[in-house]
């Protein structure tokens, strides 16, 4: 088992968010993770990446064997734990280059492997900015600064695919996304797919589970998942709308 | 923030100063205290001709009548004048031929310094002139740059050596009158280096010095003086660190710089001096006036400034473009962090026609600290077609600082183009986390944010100086996230 979350309840500002949450992820697998706004998805996400702000206050996170809850965030990302981050921030004056060099080079350091050299390290951005149809350009400039919704979003995919991570979450990476740049996220995503990794993948609409086709749907509500199926339960979803899920919560609580 | 990230941070901002020690060299000094009598002392200690001690007097009789100035944004306890000693030198008096023969504890403190005054110096190509307290202690490079008919030496050695220089440049740029610690810095100045580039030559290295002050409770008081002549080009390095202290000592220096016609000069500093413990105890006081003068036609100066050290830093370094087509640069980044406090920048006076100026000012305050950038942007009546264009950046680190940008702007020729550009930003927590969800530990998220953040400037210093420089900031701001 990749990832084991049990009972897992996280609160912010004392507002309780997520309110038990039982999921397992294995290697290979593709879960999406549905629900209607402040249901407690990105929540779930930041929890896993480790944002301070949230606190947990129960239950428990396994991660590769590792008590996920006890690393710190860098140590979680060095672990394989990998966020595309719904807004994605902007770090002027540090070019891509130069964050993904940093990250690459920590990541190896902390796993006992040798840092890459700057030629090999070039070579693999060049591969890998490919898997995104992301411009050679964007390697020298300031990270997600004057960045469109769609090119930020890229990115992110374009640095999950240089980091190479066993567990990615993508937070709403659908939203904001015109339908060509859903496409193209959608396709790098689906190349990073491998027996070796998982990825879960947060999303509000249905429309980005055309793309990245998903072996598990869970539907978050009120900070539980509600309700877990196969890829068919998120055309369900779309078919029927968030009030179906509320209105038999009572029934589906798992 | 968090409560446990407030905590980090406070933990790692809580690093001690590295460089904190003293040399034990025996040392000559004069009483505590400021007259006529002290200045002949320090004149006669230094063997000086009569016309450089009229000069001291001329500027002491002056100070009497001034005041000190109020005006700038650092607080500091009244400085009792008659309470510090203003000469203090190495006892053994060195004549050294080559640098095996300085006093091994001198050496020794270059060596935990970290700078290759020996064999690294030569194949890095780097000449220095080390000022060791007031006293030049030892010169490289030398007959190398005798060769080219450069003098490289210490203002002492220039005033005995080459007076005609001396007298016709010395206090040309900033008078014996300007300011009231240039004033005082004329009266009681120690030591300091003297360049002089002759005509159409190109100095082939970097000159540079390191000053330090060393013996406690001893302003110390240095005189520079970089004059260019028709065509020659010099860069010239300085870099300071100095010892832990708990009194807080004074240091007012003065640096002129003169670049005749075609003439280039590039003046780099990185000042990493005691800046205090984190309550804010001790740390030098940094009363610094540097100048320049663009004399000739297309003739270029050109600051550039790290200022990570100092209890307190108050130092505009200045160019005066009296040539035509003159160009004046300053690039700075000014560090402050626990309760440092600094307000520096720059003036750009632009007099002759089509000079044209550049600020790149980047300030970070962390800590409970203070940054002010004032500088003034002045267009003279005659000065026709004169462009400017000022970039003043605020970094914040954490909520307890404070950073202020005081421009003054005066435009008296209609033809002027002046652009000024001025934001303020603050090391967020969740660019913070963004890197930490990278993989990049907390420490080094920031050091790549600031580096980000300065690498304008720091590109503007020469290669070696610029690494320092990278892991002087690193040092300086370890731990100071927010």
């Amino acid at each position: 088992m990749l990832l084991e979350i049990k009972n897992l309840h996280a609160r912010i500002e004392g507002n309780e968010i997520l309110k038990g949450i039982n999921l397992k992820v294995d290697a290979g697998e593709v879960h999406a993770i549905m629900g209607p706004n402040g249901s407690g998805k990105s929540t779930l996400a930041s929890v896993l990446a480790g944002r301070e702000e949230y606190e947990v206050t129960e239950g428990e996170i396994w991660y590769n064997g590792k008590n996920l809850l006890e690393l710190s965030p860098e140590d979680r990302a060095r672990e394989g734990v990998f966020l595309a981050f719904q807004y994605p921030v902007e770090i002027p004056g540090v070019s891509n280059t130069n964050l993904l060099k940093t990250a690459v080079n920590e990541i190896r350091k902390y796993r006992g492997e040798e840092e890459l050299d700057a030629m090999e390290f070039l070579e693999l951005l060049k591969e890998k900015s490919k898997l995104v149809e992301l411009d050679q350009k964007f390697l020298s400039r300031s990270v997600n600064e004057g960045f469109s919704g769609g090119e930020k979003k890229r990115n992110e995919i374009f640095q999950m695919a240089v980091l190479n991570p066993k567990l990615a979450i993508l937070d709403e990476t659908d939203s904001g996304l015109d339908i060509d740049a859903l496409r193209i996220v959608a396709n790098g995503v689906n190349k990073l797919r491998s027996k070796d990794n998982a990825i879960i993948v947060v999303t509000h609409y249905q429309r980005l589970l055309n793309y990245i086709v998903p072996d598990y749907v869970h539907v978050l509500y009120q900070g539980k998942i509600v309700k877990s199926g196969g890829k068919e339960l998120a055309l369900e979803l779309e078919e029927k709308g968030y009030d179906w899920v509320k209105n038999n919560k009572a029934e589906v609580t798992v | 923030m968090s409560t446990t990230e407030t905590q980090r941070i406070e933990e790692l901002a809580n690093r001690e100063y590295k460089y904190g020690f003293v040399t034990e060299v025996e040392e000559d000094r004069l009483p505590k205290g400021l007259n006529e009598d002290i200045i002949r002392q320090i004149s006669a200690k230094k063997e000086e001709p009569e016309w450089m001690t009229e000069w001291r007097l001329k500027a002491f009789r002056h100070w009497l009548t001034m005041e000190e100035p109020k005006w700038s944004n650092v607080k500091y306890p009244p400085i009792d004048y008659q309470d510090i000693s203003y000469y203090s030198a190495p006892k053994k008096k060195p004549k050294y031929n080559s640098l095996d023969e300085v006093d091994p504890a001198i050496r020794e403190t270059y060596n935990k310094l970290g700078i290759p005054l020996e064999e690294q110096m030569m194949l890095a190509g780097v000449a220095v002139d080390a000022v060791f307290d007031s006293v030049s202690v030892a010169t490289t490079f030398k007959d190398k740059l005798k060769e080219l008919g450069i003098i490289f030496c210490s203002m002492s050695e220039a005033i005995k050596e080459h007076p005609d220089l001396v007298k016709k440049y010395l206090g040309s740029v900033v008078p014996y009158t300007d300011n009231f610690f240039a004033t005082l810095n004329s009266a009681v100045f120690s030591d300091g280096s003297f360049v002089y580039v002759p005509k159409g030559v190109r100095c082939p290295m970097e000159l540079s010095t390191y000053f330090r002050i060393n013996a406690s409770e001893t302003g110390q008081f240095e005189r520079t003086l970089i004059v260019a002549d028709e065509g020659a080009y010099v860069s010239y390095l300085e870099g300071c660190t100095a010892p832990m202290r708990d009194e807080n000592q004074l240091h007012a220096a003065v640096v002129e710089l003169v670049a005749l016609d075609n003439a280039t000069i590039k003046y780099s500093t990185v000042q990493n001096w005691y800046p205090g413990d984190k309550e804010g105890k001790g740390g030098i006081y940094n009363f610094v006036t540097k100048r320049g003068a663009c004399r000739g036609v297309n003739s270029k100066i050109s600051w550039t400034q790290v200022e990570t050290g100092s209890a307190i830093t108050w130092k505009y370094p200045s160019c005066i473009l009296q040539g035509d087509n003159s160009i004046g640069e300053f690039y700075s980044v000014a560090v402050t962090n626990n309760y440092q406090q600094a307000d520096t920048g720059t003036k750009m006076i632009h007099i002759g026609k089509n000079t044209k100026s550049t600020i790149v000012s980047k300030g970070i305050s962390a800590g409970r600290s203070n940054n002010s950038y004032r500088g003034l942007v002045k267009i003279t009546k005659k000065a026709e077609n004169a462009r400017n264009f000022s970039q003043c950046d605020s970094l914040l680190i954490g909520n307890k600082c404070g950073a202020h940008t005081f421009p003054y702007l005066e435009i008296n020729n209609s033809t002027a183009q002046v652009e000024h550009e001025a934001t303020t930003s603050k090391i967020g927590e969740d660019q913070i986390f963004y890197l930490n969800q990278r993989g990049i530990s907390t420490e080094d998220a920031v050091n790549l944010i600031v580096n980000g953040y300065v690498k304008e400037v720091l590109a503007e210093l020469p290669m070696e100086f610029a690494v320092e420089a990278q892991k002087l900031l690193s040092i300086s701001l370890e731990g100071s996230v927010g």
